[in-house]
């Protein structure tokens, strides 16, 4: 025990399975925990959608709501849902000194703009000239900032008054594994007292899904478990809309606060494997047993995507070591950037509740029956960047 | 020599710089164009500029991927900035050993492949069409446009930066910030060197026409060279421009047992989110207040010592208004008597890249004594007492400066910078 361990004292979350951390305990610890998925807005593709939020509840001033979309909107209100459950929210004097820290993609574009502009340049050759007239006349000032990667974080501040400092990360899975990790390190060298950190993905919008298709990432027609992704359907990823913000402290500044924390983060770890030489299968095997070794039976919240490659590669290296997964995706979709912030939740909650989650998928995942001591979090990105992380008691 | 600062933690050197701006490629051509007062801004020619306000940019229009898209831009600045720096700072080529903080500007898939790709489609059925056409063309490259991570992804690839690459925004104090990670980085003793690099290719006419949404741009089209005029009581808004900065930063005691040249000192980082407006900062300045004595005190220094100011200075009414009024608080009258000087003035503001940029600007001032000029200051706005060294060059013995980054959102960043380590 140090002074300046990481705990963990806040946790908000949402996806389709609901709001929170109660509704998420209840529906992933059902004997069959059931995915939300709706099948036809985005047909082809699946999605996990939102649940309905009353967004007022978290972020009350209307004028403020009509400041963002969808994207920022969820960020802002899981944030707001993690300081509540820490106990901090509306406290101004540790408010003010709190870090925060983002990782984000970028708000939605307006599809009714974007696609008139598609339609008019059918007809004219003079593509440049008609952006010009279009975006012109068309955008709405306000999307703009709605849109830029950075106001998520500038939202928070705004309407929880988190304002110690403010710091986006971008980049995909990876931005989530670093989001975390820089917040633990600077908590454990003294730099940040007590920090937020998290990140929002609303993947109900088209450019959320081109930005994946440009690749050939999702999968199409038909649900499947994360690890039993079908290559007939595409590159394997199904995607959610979902949130994970979590109030980090030193235990130092918990315990004077006089909060118990869910957990504590040990070792966070992260890499930037080159994948096309095919070896990332052993380069997160590196990573992991410095992590697991001693630990005995450790029980891991995966954030496999269900990209074929990489989902493939993590199975093998958990399996390897002896790690008993759960692959969260199977009932949230990806989450990209919120992904690894998201895994450490499900982590936490188990560690809190002394209990392990069942099996998300009764032909791929084994039984975990023991009060789990050390929960592993995953993050190995569906394209590039991995990361993982041992959330412990506290 | 000691290589801790008085809180213990290890010095951070700089032992590499690398710059590129709408003045030209590399230190020395901007630095002979900053010093002699000349601007890079200039006609838009990338794009016609039909219907649009503001026709003016410092865009860096002289590479070869300067018509290549937002993100082949940033990453060949980016690309040229670290070349230089890590050249000067006499490390390896491809295996910098230490890891990578890119400051970048969100990404998207750009108008004129996103145009192509829906040419290339049915067109039935919207934008479910264009998706589809994206599929079947599986080109690597549009992918690689619409990931955040891909710029730094192919970064990290060549200079061989460790582990897990960080892309970064905070607006317009996202170059700053970069500098920041890697500072607190090398004092967490995680390694002995990081590589900061701010870089800025977005100058697309779809960025412009955003800003200009926002009324954040000047529409001085007339005289390009003229619009950008901080501090000047006709200011009417910033200048969108395009570069990169990089900065080798590396722990004092590192840099000195490889017996590299220390070009200066980063003493210390300061922030302070602002909560009252998106694009607004507090009318009481508090916030900017905050993030200078935080940098201040995070170097262990009083505002007694600061020599110069390198400023944000963007030209924008408020921007420099809140600026003087935040100076003035921190500084007392002493304000008046210390240099200020805002490089945009001749490079126009650089976004994702402005605060690398700068950063490498305030190190060359300390190095060669001289402090670049805050050009087209004919009519000074008397509401705003500062000693801008207006339109030409100064001589002066700058032995530490103080360099500031304000962005949307509520950011603010402030660096210290100091000539020594003593």
């Amino acid at each position: 025990m140090n002074p300046t361990d990481v705990v963990i004292t806040g946790i908000g979350i949402v996806s389709s399975l609901g709001l929170g951390t109660e509704a998420h305990w209840q529906a992933l610890t059902r004997r069959e925990p059931m995915p939300v998925i709706d099948r036809e807005r985005f047909a082809p593709y699946i999605v996990h959608p939102l649940p309905e939020i009353d967004w007022s509840t978290q972020i009350p001033k209307r004028g403020d709501q009509r400041q963002m979309e969808t994207w920022q909107r969820l960020g802002t209100y899981t944030a707001g849902l993690a300081l509540d459950d820490a106990g901090i929210k509306g406290d101004e004097a540790l408010c003010s000194s709190m870090d925060l820290i983002v990782a984000a993609g970028g708000g939605e574009r307006d599809v009714a703009v974007d696609q008139s502009i598609l339609d008019a340049s059918l007809t004219r050759n003079d593509h440049d000239v008609l952006l010009n007239e279009k975006l012109t006349t068309d955008l709405r000032p306000t999307l703009f900032l709605a849109q830029l990667s950075n106001l998520l974080a500038g939202n928070i501040s705004i309407v929880h008054k988190v304002t110690g400092s403010s710091r986006t990360f971008m980049g995909e899975d990876g931005a989530g594994v670093s989001a975390i990790e820089t917040a633990a390190a600077r908590i454990r060298a003294g730099q940040s007292t007590h920090l937020l950190v998290g990140s929002a993905f609303q993947t109900e919008h088209p450019d959320m899904l081109l930005a994946y298709e440009l690749g050939s990432y999702l999968q199409r027609e038909k649900w499947s478990p994360v690890w039993d992704r079908n290559k007939d359907l595409g590159g394997g990823v199904i995607t959610g809309s979902g949130a994970a913000f979590l109030v980090l402290e030193s235990r130092e500044h918990a315990q004077k606060r006089g909060r118990t924390p869910y957990a504590a983060i040990g070792r966070v770890a992260s890499g930037r494997a080159k994948r096309k030489d095919g070896i990332l299968q052993a380069e997160l095997g590196k990573m992991l047993s410095p992590l697991t070794d001693g630990e005995g039976p450790v029980l891991a919240i995966s954030g496999a995507s269900g990209a074929h490659e990489a989902t493939k590669a993590e199975k093998a290296a958990l399996e390897d070591c002896g790690v008993v997964a759960r692959g969260f995706n199977t009932l949230t979709g990806h989450l990209k950037e919120a992904q690894f912030p998201f895994a450490v939740a499900l982590a936490a909650l188990a560690i809190r509740n002394g209990q392990p989650y069942p099996v998300f998928d009764p032909a791929s995942e084994k039984p975990f029956e023991t009060a789990p001591k050390a929960v592993l979090a995953t993050s190995v990105g569906y394209n590039c960047f991995e990361g993982m992380g041992l959330v412990v008691e506290a | 020599m000691k290589t801790t600062d008085s809180f213990g933690r290890p010095l951070v050197a700089i032992t590499g710089m690398g710059v590129v701006t709408s003045l030209g490629r590399g230190k020395k051509d901007n630095w002979e164009a900053l010093t002699g007062g000349r601007s890079g801004i200039h006609p838009i020619v990338r794009f016609p500029t039909d219907h649009l306000a503001t026709t003016i940019a410092g865009m860096v229009d002289f590479l070869p991927e300067s018509s290549g898209g937002a993100s082949a831009l940033t990453f060949a600045l980016a690309d040229i900035a670290a070349e230089e720096a890590v050249g000067e700072a006499g490390l390896p080529a491809s295996d910098f050993g230490g890891p990578l903080f890119l400051a970048a500007p969100p990404v998207e898939l750009d108008w004129h492949n996103r145009l192509r790709l829906y040419a290339q489609s049915d067109r039935s059925n919207g934008w479910r069409s264009l998706i589809e056409a994206a599929r079947k063309a599986n080109e690597s490259a549009l992918f690689d446009e619409s990931q955040f991570a891909a710029i730094a992804d192919r970064l990290a690839d060549k200079y061989g930066t460790r582990g897990l690459p960080i892309t970064l925004s905070t607006a317009c104090a996202s170059g700053a910030t970069a500098i920041q990670l890697g500072t607190e980085a090398i004092r967490r003793r995680e390694c002995d060197r990081a590589l900061a690099i701010g870089a800025d290719g977005s100058a697309t006419a779809e960025a412009l026409i955003r800003f200009s949404l926002l009324s954040a741009l000047s529409t001085q089209n007339d005289r390009p060279e003229k619009a950008s005029k901080p501090f000047s009581k006709d200011r009417d808004g910033f200048v969108l421009a395009e570069g990169s900065g990089a900065l080798v930063l590396e722990s004092l005691e590192s840099a000195l047992a490889r017996g590299a040249e220390i070009l200066g000192i980063m003493r210390g980082c300061g922030e302070k989110a602002d909560d009252f407006h998106r694009t607004r900062s507090k009318p009481d300045g508090s916030p900017a207040i905050a993030a200078v004595y935080a940098a201040l005190e995070d170097a262990g220094m009083s505002g007694e010592e600061i020599a110069y100011i390198n400023a944000h200075g963007t030209s924008t009414p408020e921007n420099d208004k809140m600026e003087h009024l935040s100076l003035s608080t921190v500084f007392g009258e002493r304000i008046r008597s210390i240099p200020i000087s805002s490089n945009k003035s001749m490079i126009g503001h650089t976004l994702s890249a402005a605060g690398a940029v700068e950063a490498v600007f305030s190190v060359m001032t300390m190095r060669e004594g001289v402090i670049p000029p805050t050009i087209n200051y004919e009519n000074p706005d008397p509401a705003i007492e500062l000693d801008v060294v207006p339109n030409k060059k100064r001589e002066a013995d700058v032995a530490t400066v103080l360099s500031n980054s304000f962005g949307f959102g509520g950011q603010n960043t402030c660096l210290v910078m100091a000539r020594e380590a003593g």
